[in-house]
Parts: C-alpha cells; sequence; structure tokens
C-alpha cells in the first residue's frame, strides 16, 4: 500500500478551556477527494486550518508524505489554499494573482506565463487575465482563487467552504467544474463543507464530525446507507429512526422488532453486528419510505397505514408528512400522475433491505 | 412674515459668515497695496507675498514648521501603523490599556497635554531642545494616524494574507506584497494628517518649543504682539492655501490609490 498523502496522528486543538478538536486520527490516501462534513461549529475549519500550518495543533501529529510538519511554517508547506471568500489580492489583476505562488518558486518567466496560462484555461477563464478581481463575478474569482491555488503543483488542495458563497445554481455548476479539476490533476483534495449534498456527490471520502468529533469515515454511500450513529443518520439527508429490539439475529439477517412496522429484517451487513435481544433503532431514510394507495399490492415490503398531515412539494418531489399513532414519518417521494393530498389515507412502505439498523445507544 | 425655514437659513448663513468672513477679510486684505493692513483697499498688489519671502524670520520659521511637520509625519506614520498592526492583528495582555493611551491624547484638551509634558520635563531636569518639541508633535498626531491606519486594516481581511502566505510568500514578504499596498490610502491620509496638524499647532508648540526656535504660527504670534502687519495677512493666506489644499490634495490621492483596491 503506497504511503497517505496527509496523516493526522491523535491532533487536537484547544482553545483555553474549550476543546474545538478533540484528538483525531485520519489517513488521507494520494489522489483522493476527502470532505470534512458536519454542521458549523464543529471543528471542521479548525482542523483544516491545523493541516494548512495556520494553527497549531496543541498535541499530536501531522504529516504530509510521510514528514512531520507540525514545525513547517505554512509559507514552506506547498499547500494549496481556497477559502470562502475568495481572498484574491485586490491590487494584483488576475493574472497576477495566478502567478503569485511562482515567484517563490524557481521558475523562469516564460514557463510562469506558460503554466498562469495553462491555469487559466483549466478553470476556463482562459481571456481574463487583465481583469481586477473587484471586476469579476464571485463564480469568476472562485475559478482564479482554484487557479492561484493549483498552479503550484501543491501537495494538498485544501478548500474551506468554497461554494458557499455562490448563489445555488452556481453552486452545482462549480461543483462538477471542481470536481473535473480535481480527476484531471489527481491533487490530493481536503474539501470542507457543511452541505451534505455537496459531500455525496464529490467525495471519495466523507468525513463526518460532530462537535469536535469524526463520527464516521467512509465512501459517500456507505455514509449514507449505513450511518454509524443516529448523529449522521440525521445529518445525512431525512431520517425516520423508530427505537425496537433485536428479535433474531443470524448470519445474514438481524430481525428488529419495532412498534409501528413490527419485525423489520434487516440485512446483516447493515445492522452492526447486533446480536439477539439488545436494543436497537431502525433508520429508514425518508426517500426509502413509499407511499402507496391503501389496498394495493405491497409486493414484500413492510407497510402500515396512516394519515398524510402535510405536503411539501418540491418541483419534481413531495415532502409527506404521514400521521401513524405517535409517530409523524417522514417520506420524500417523486411526484407521479397522483401525488397523496392533505387528509389522505396512505399506506407507508418500506423494503427491508433498504433499512439501517444501530444499537440502541448510538 | 418669516417661515421657520428661511429663519434657520439666515441664521445658518450668520454662522457661515461669522465663521468665515475673518478668513476671507485676511486673504482679501493680503493683496490690499496699502501700508496698513486694513481697509480700505488702495489697490491690489502681491507686495506682502514678496516682502515675507525677504523675511529672514519667517522663512526661518517655515523651514522649521516644515523640518518638524515632515518628521512628525514620519515618526507618527511608522509609529502609528506599527500600533494599529499589533492592536488589530494580534491579542496581548493590556491591548485595550494601550489603545486608550494610544488615543487619549485627542481626549485631553492640548493645553492639558502640554503644560503635563512641560511639568514632566522640568521634573526630570530635561531642557527643551528640539527633539522634545517634535516628540510632542509626534504624541498628539499619533492618534489621527492609529484611528485612519486601523480603519482601513480591519478592511484588510486577515485571509488575504494567510492566502499570499500559503503561496509561498513569509510573513514579511505578505506584508510587504499585499497589506503594505492595500493599507497604503490609509498611510498617506494618516502622514498628511500628521504634517498638517504639526504645521498648524500653535499650543502645544509655544509650551514646548526652545528659546530662540519659531514656527510659522508662533512667529505670526509674536509678531502680531508688536503691531499688525500687512505681512500677516499676507502669511496667514500661505498658511490658509496649505493647510486647507494639502488635505484636499491628499484626499484626491488616496481616492485614486484607493478606487484601485476597493
Ligand atoms: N480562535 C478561536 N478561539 C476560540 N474558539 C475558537 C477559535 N476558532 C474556532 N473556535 C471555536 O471552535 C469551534 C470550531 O470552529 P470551526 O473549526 O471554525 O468550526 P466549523 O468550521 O466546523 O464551522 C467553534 O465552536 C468555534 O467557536
Ligand atoms: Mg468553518
Amino acid at each position: 500500500m503506497t504511503e497517505p498523502a496527509v496523516q493526522l496522528d491523535q491532533i487536537a486543538k484547544r482553545f483555553g478551556p474549550f476543546t474545538a478538536v478533540h484528538p483525531t486520527s485520519l489517513d488521507i490516501p494520494a489522489g483522493h477527494f476527502v470532505t470534512l462534513l458536519g454542521p458549523s461549529g464543529c471543528g471542521k475549519t479548525t482542523t483544516l486550518r491545523m493541516i494548512a500550518g495556520l494553527l497549531d495543533p496543541t498535541e499530536g501529529e501531522i504529516r504530509v508524505k510521510g514528514n512531520r510538519v507540525n514545525e513547517v511554517p505554512i509559507h514552506r508547506r506547498n499547500l494549496g489554499l481556497v477559502f470562502q471568500n475568495y481572498a484574491l489580492f485586490p491590487h494584483r489583476t488576475v493574472e497576477q494573482n495566478v502567478a503569485f505562488g511562482l515567484k517563490y518558486r524557481n521558475v523562469s518567466k516564460e514557463e510562469a506565463k506558460r503554466r498562469v496560462a495553462d491555469a487559466l484555461s483549466l478553470v476556463q477563464l482562459p481571456e481574463l487575465g487583465h481583469r481586477y478581481p473587484r471586476e469579476l463575478s464571485g463564480g469568476q474569482q472562485q475559478r482564479i482563487a482554484l487557479a492561484r491555488a493549483i498552479v503550484i503543483e501543491p501537495d494538498v488542495l485544501l478548500l474551506d467552504e468554497p461554494l458557499s458563497a455562490l448563489d445555488a445554481n452556481l453552486r452545482e455548476d462549480m461543483r462538477v467544474e471542481l470536481k473535473r479539476i480535481q480527476d484531471r490533476l489527481g491533487i490530493t483534495t481536503i474539501f470542507v463543507t457543511h452541505d451534505q449534498s455537496e459531500a455525496l456527490a464529490m467525495s471519495d471520502q466523507i468525513v463526518v464530525m460532530s462537535a469536535g468529533r469524526v463520527e464516521q469515515v467512509g465512501p459517500p454511500e456507505e455514509v449514507y446507507n449505513t450511518p454509524a450513529n443516529e448523529f449522521v443518520a440525521r445529518f445525512l439527508g431525512a431520517s425516520n429512526i423508530f427505537e425496537g429490539r433485536v428479535a433474531d439475529a443470524t448470519v445474514d439477517v438481524v430481525a428488529l422488532d419495532v412498534p409501528i412496522f413490527g419485525v423489520v429484517p434487516v440485512p446483516a451487513e447493515r445492522a452492526q453486528g447486533l446480536s439477539n435481544g439488545e436494543p436497537a433503532k431502525l433508520v429508514v431514510r425518508a426517500e426509502k419510505l413509499k407511499l402507496a394507495r391503501p389496498g394495493t399490492d405491497a409486493d414484500g415490503a413492510v407497510s402500515v397505514d396512516g394519515v398524510v398531515e402535510a405536503v411539501d412539494y418540491q418541483g419534481q418531489v413531495a415532502r409527506y408528512f404521514v400521521r401513524t399513532g405517535e409517530s409523524l414519518l417522514q417520506a420524500v417521494n417523486m411526484i407521479d400522475d397522483h401525488p397523496f393530498a392533505e387528509g389522505e389515507t396512505a399506506s407507508v412502505r418500506l423494503r427491508p433491505r433498504d433499512c439501517a439498523a444501530l444499537p440502541g445507544n448510538k | 412674515m418669516l417661515s421657520g425655514w428661511s429663519l434657520i437659513r439666515a441664521w445658518t448663513i450668520l454662522v457661515y459668515l461669522f465663521m468665515f468672513l475673518p478668513v476671507a477679510v485676511v486673504v482679501l486684505l493680503s493683496f490690499n497695496a496699502s501700508q496698513f493692513g486694513s481697509f480700505p483697499m488702495t489697490g491690489f498688489s502681491f507686495r506682502w507675498f514678496v516682502e515675507l519671502w525677504h523675511n529672514d524670520a519667517i522663512l526661518r520659521a517655515f523651514r522649521v514648521s516644515f523640518v518638524l511637520g515632515a518628521l512628525t509625519a514620519v515618526i507618527s506614520t511608522t509609529l502609528g501603523v506599527l500600533a494599529s498592526l499589533a492592536l488589530i492583528r494580534y491579542d496581548f495582555r493590556g491591548k485595550n490599556l494601550i489603545s486608550t493611551a494610544l488615543i487619549a491624547p485627542i481626549l485631553v484638551p492640548e493645553v492639558v497635554l502640554a503644560v503635563a509634558l512641560l511639568l514632566f520635563l522640568r521634573f526630570l531636569a530635561i531642557p527643551k531642545s528640539f527633539p522634545l518639541l517634535l516628540m510632542g508633535h509626534v504624541i498628539f498626531t499619533l492618534p489621527f494616524v492609529v484611528l485612519v491606519v486601523q480603519a482601513r486594516l480591519v478592511g484588510i481581511r486577515r485571509d488575504i494574507e494567510e492566502a499570499a502566505m500559503s503561496l509561498g510568500a513569509s510573513p514579511r514578504q505578505a506584508f510587504f506584497e499585499v497589506t503594505l499596498p492595500l493599507l497604503a490610502p490609509a498611510i498617506f491620509a494618516g502622514m498628511l494628517f500628521a504634517f498638517t496638524i504639526s504645521f498648524d499647532d500653535i499650543t502645544g508648540t509655544l509650551f514646548w518649543k526652545p528659546g530662540g526656535v519659531e514656527t510659522v504660527p508662533t512667529q505670526i504670534f509674536a509678531m502680531l504682539r508688536n503691531s499688525i502687519s500687512p505681512e500677516i495677512n499676507a502669511l496667514g493666506t500661505v498658511m490658509i492655501v496649505l493647510t486647507v489644499g494639502l488635505p484636499l490634495l491628499g484626499a484626491a490621492v488616496a481616492r485614486r490609490l484607493g478606487s484601485r483596491t476597493n
């Protein structure tokens, strides 16, 4: 196995009595796109700034390509840094901005020129070299900031919420664009965001954080489909979570007994090794809960009847809130010919293989 | 019948007349050909400006004022920029105290400041000298520089400097390549402020100047005690042009510098 590009070895950061990041270890393989995902204030920026060399870890070691960098000042770390607010130099033209980092590297004038031009065409803005940052839109400024960061061929690219200041449409375009550039260059990238759809769309690995701790690390599908705990389940998309107990555990299937649905046989690989009789939680994604007309064939799905209490139309999909007894279920379904209306009775169905099970205390 | 608004308008005009008429009269009379520095005007002439030019005492005073103003501006701006950087960019104990102490000279009446410094020097048995006069001027121009520079510095985002460092600039290089150019309009404005305030000052200067040294304001003051010579009108006009013109010029330059960076 090749050496990870970046290794965090039990790094922690305290500000006085407050711990912003608890001891955390993480290996980031070369060429990977890794996202630190979590709510605001969970310590993402703090972690990124420690890797960048803008903050000293209170404890632990940071290694880049196997070498300890704790004592290396930021300007010797050879990192590309992109900020939420672009942070372009307002008194320099676009070209001068992009060329800035090359001044500190032994690069001839001609080569600098060529590399700046290459970087500008890579971000698809080859014509804007002579403009000043204030003459550019937000999206263009962020592309220039990206060009400025990658032109120095950094060991690692660090991005702190780079898309958060852009408006929604542009954000989606930039997402695709950023991923394309990262793929093309094969550059190790650490991306910070609080936006789960960004994380799911772009990452090779997602690191879900909460209150200064890592909750789960894994590829997007894994983090999404088999959340390690209730926090991850709730943070990545809307989830329905039911308390219950393991009724029967075999090698293949862990059957959970939950009050509303009865016994739900969850595949063992989604059940975290739960054993017989343990308290457990059943996790069902809102989009895996399907509404159907009562009396139609359930096709092997577990179902329960309820009354649609509220409908939130969101274009192609609708978010339904369905009352069954004490619980309010959340279902996100494609809108077909006959969407459900408020007050209608619906049969709420789930396929056991779409569910995940968590230990009762997580 | 006079409505409320026309009363206010008339009153406003009176106030402005009260403030600016004396200035206008001085400027007007400085071009009077007459022997006496007062009305009636007997003709238009530059003779008093020419006489100024041949008056050694006044030329000497101008030289002193220029040197004093320029040195005050340079020292005050250097200290002010360094102090502002420390106060805005770093956290340390006693920060608020230092910040207040730097601004305080604006709040204390100048006479009080002047007397206090004088008594302090007396207490230390230090004789008055030009460097001490300079020190006094630096003390009371510093707040202006600090205020102007700080205002600009909070507007320069820290992440711009961080971006420069991530690209390979050492903290020093980042300061000279990024922070300083962005700070330039404020530094320039602060310098002009310091120069003009120093050039204009009489209260502190009267207390602090060593014997035999005169600045333009103290020279005017001394001349007024003997007689009201028409030369004083001419000198007054020159002072007005300098102290009004310089800041205006400065504002224009600062605006040009600033428009490229905002
Ligand atoms: N310089 C600092 N001094 C004190 N607390 C800080 C400092 N920087 C960050 N924090 C705290 O650390 C926590 C994590 O901050 P941050 O890493 O910026 O969160 P995120 O980027 O995930 O939103 C927050 O509670 C924040 O208030
Ligand atoms: Mg943050």
